[in-house]
């Protein structure tokens, strides 16, 4: 992998840690917020069901959570385990991609999609 | 004043610590209780020195398990209550025999890191004008006094989990390159940091910072670097 490569993946790492700060903020608020007011697992999916902006919001959220685990995991694997090279990024890809199938499912139930 | 219980490294990466008595002196440094060691009472202990003021970097090692410039560390600063002093060669590098280590992994980083200074001017050009007071010239007054001693590097936990990491003094050096207003290699400069072995590898522990004689900070010049290689990038340059 080429430096420039390996560059945009910090990049890429810083950003998504941003991007994670105020996904996660709103997501715990709302969290609370929700089952403090007693609402149930059923009463918050019929409120979020249809809503084009809970879609996109956790749509984002799925994305920056695969970018930021597999790029940190990158690094903890090289630094930690002392795995580097192709074989420990192609391994990375398919976690990626796994990361992403589970968090779209999550996104679609959310959104109500296949009901 | 009573004697030091001094326990000196000896070998190579398979050595073991020596024990010693040395007499307790006013104003006594590490390095001092070294070069007894070597004239009183064995001879064929090896250890590295030159200028004995801090300025040539050379006598760095690991005292008490911390690293530092034995020349201007006091014994008073660093023994214990028990009078008990360790002192081995520096982490991070190969261990030619006893306190010396081999240097070379150090500074072929400050190599592969571009640490050399490109110009455009000759001899026959005139005197480059970089103002005293700006913000450049500045970060380059904090970072230019690197006495090449280690001891960063042997700080950086970084370098133990990264071999390829080129280590605080090389990215140091590297800073001041890129603040200098008379380099012209700039990008070549930045490409050469960059990536996993580069100056994203720092994780902002600051031991390099807390443990340099010089007080340089090599963690404020790794920040700049990341900042200028992060708009570089984005901006298509490199
Ligand atoms: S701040 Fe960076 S260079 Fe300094 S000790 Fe920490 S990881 Fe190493
Ligand atoms: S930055 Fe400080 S600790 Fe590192 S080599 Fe230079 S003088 Fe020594
Ligand atoms: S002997 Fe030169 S810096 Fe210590």
């Amino acid at each position: 992998m080429s430096a420039r490569l390996q560059t945009w993946l910090w990049i890429a790492q810083r950003g998504s840690a941003m991007v994670l700060a105020v996904c996660v903020s709103v997501h715990l608020v709302t969290m609370v917020i929700a089952v403090r007011g007693g609402l149930s697992a059923a009463e918050i999916l019929a409120r979020t069901q249809g809503q084009l902006a809970w879609l996109i919001f956790y749509s984002v959220f799925v994305v920056t959570v695969t970018v930021h685990a597999v790029v940190g995991l990158r690094a903890v694997l090289g630094e930690t385990l002392g795995w580097r090279g192709w074989l420990r990024d192609l391994c990375l890809g398919a976690f990626a991609l796994l990361l992403i199938i589970v968090g779209a499912r999550a996104v679609l139930g959310v959104f109500g999609a296949g009901q | 004043m009573s004697d030091l219980h001094v326990r000196i490294w000896r070998g190579d990466a398979e050595g073991g610590f020596s024990a010693y008595q040395v007499p307790r002196q006013e104003s006594q440094t590490v390095l001092d209780v070294v070069t007894y060691v070597q004239r009183q009472l064995d001879a064929t202990l090896a250890y590295r020195f030159a200028c004995r003021v801090g300025m040539c970097g050379s006598c760095a090692m690991t005292v008490n398990g911390v690293a530092r410039w034995t020349c201007r560390t006091h014994v008073s600063k660093v023994i214990d209550d028990q009078g008990a002093l360790e002192i081995a060669p520096l982490n991070h590098l190969p261990i030619v025999r006893d306190l010396v280590t081999d240097m070379a992994p150090f500074f072929d980083q400050w190599a592969a890191a571009s640490g050399q200074f490109s110009g455009a001017k000759t001899r026959h050009d005139d005197f480059a004008t970089v103002p005293p007071d700006s913000p450049a010239r500045r970060a380059i007054d904090a970072a230019i006094e690197c006495i090449g001693c280690g001891v960063c590097y042997a700080s950086c936990d970084t370098v133990a989990w990264n071999p390829a990491y080129l280590g605080p003094a090389a990215l140091n050096r590297v800073w001041t390159l890129v603040q200098d207003a008379r380099d012209t290699a700039t990008l070549d400069h930045l490409r050469a940091v960059s990536g996993d072995a580069g100056c994203q590898a720092c994780h902002t522990h600051v031991s390099c910072a807390e443990r340099c004689p010089k007080n340089i900070s090599p963690t404020v010049g790794i920040a700049g670097l990341k900042r200028a290689l992060t708009k570089a990038t984005l901006k298509g340059q490199l």
